[in-house]
C-alpha cells in the first residue's frame, strides 16, 4: 500500500513535471511561422536543441515505467482512472502556478466535466 | 478578432491531428503485434519478436503515426495553453468509443455513454475559453 502510494506520487510528479517542462520548452522555442513541412521540420530541430526538452523527456520516460510498476501492483480498474485524471487535475493546477496560465471559471467547469467523464469511460 | 479566429482554427485542426494520430498509432501497433502473436518471455523470444516488429509494415505505420502525434503535441504547446489542449484532447475518448461502436460493433455500457456525453460537454466548455492566456516568450522565427 505504502509503496503504491509512493510510486503513484512519484508518477504524478514525473508525468506532470515532464509535461509542464516540455510545454515551457516549446514556449521558449516559439511556434513555427507557418504550418508547412519546411517550417515544421525547422521547429522540431530547434525544439530538439532546447535544454529544457531534455529535462522533461527523461521525466516522462520515468513516469511511463512507474505506471508499468503500478499496473503490476494494483488492479487495473484503479490505476487507469487515477492515471487518466492526472493531466486534468494536477496538470491544470501546475499550468496555472508554474506557467501562469489563466484558468477561467468556464475552463475549470469544463475540466471538471472532462474528469468525471474520463473516469466513467475508463471504468465503463 | 481575425487573429483570434485564426488561432482558434489552427489550434482546433492541430488538436484533431494529435488525437487522430494518437489513436491511429495505438491501433496500428496493436494490429501489428496481433500479427506477430504472443511474445515469448525469453532472450531468444524477445530477439525474435524484435526482428519481427522491425520488419512488420503495420508497426512502422504505427510508429509513424506516433511521431505525428509527438510533433503535433510539441507544436500545440508552442502556442496554446497546456490547460486548454489537454482537456480539449479528451474528446479522443469519445472518438474511440464511437469508432468501437461503428467499426468493431462493440456494445457500450450506459455508464460509458454518460461519460462520453460529459466529456463532450466539458470539451465544449473548455473550447469556448481562450486557447492562449500567456505572453509569447519567443519571437516567431521564420
Amino acid at each position: 500500500m505504502i509503496r503504491s502510494l509512493l510510486a503513484f506520487t512519484l508518477f504524478i510528479l514525473c508525468s506532470t513535471g515532464g509535461e509542464i517542462i516540455i510545454t515551457y520548452a516549446m514556449k521558449i522555442v516559439g511556434e513555427p511561422a507557418r504550418l508547412r513541412p519546411r517550417e515544421i521540420l525547422a521547429f522540431l530541430g530547434r525544439a530538439l536543441r532546447n535544454g529544457w526538452f531534455w529535462v522533461g523527456l527523461p521525466l516522462l520516460a520515468a513516469s511511463f515505467y512507474l505506471l508499468l510498476l503500478l499496473f503490476s501492483w494494483e488492479p487495473i480498474s484503479l490505476v487507469i482512472p487515477a492515471s487518466a485524471l492526472n493531466p486534468y487535475v494536477f496538470g491544470t493546477l501546475a499550468a496555472k502556478y508554474f506557467l501562469g496560465e489563466q484558468i477561467s471559471p468556464g475552463r475549470w467547469a469544463g475540466v471538471a466535466l472532462v474528469c468525471v467523464g474520463v473516469v466513467l469511460v475508463a471504468t465503463g | 478578432m481575425k487573429r483570434e479566429l485564426r488561432l482558434r482554427i489552427k489550434t482546433f485542426v492541430m488538436i484533431l491531428a494529435m488525437v487522430v494520430c494518437a489513436n491511429a498509432g495505438d491501433l496500428m501497433l496493436k494490429r501489428g503485434m496481433m500479427q506477430i502473436g504472443a511474445v515469448q518471455l525469453s532472450l531468444a523470444g524477445l530477439a525474435h519478436a524484435f526482428v519481427l516488429t522491425v520488419t512488420t509494415g503495420t508497426i512502422w505505420l504505427g510508429i509513424l503515426f506516433l511521431i505525428g502525434f509527438t510533433a503535433s503535441y510539441m507544436m500545440l504547446m508552442s502556442w496554446a495553453d497546456y490547460s486548454y489542449v489537454m482537456p480539449a484532447g479528451a474528446f479522443g475518448y469519445a472518438l474511440l468509443t464511437l469508432l468501437a461502436v461503428v467499426f468493431l460493433h462493440e456494445s457500450v455500457s450506459p455508464r460509458r455513454w454518460i461519460g462520453v456525453a460529459l466529456i463532450c460537454a466539458g470539451v465544449l466548455l473548455v473550447g469556448l475559453t481562450k486557447p492562449r492566456t500567456t505572453e509569447v516568450m519567443a519571437r516567431v522565427a521564420a
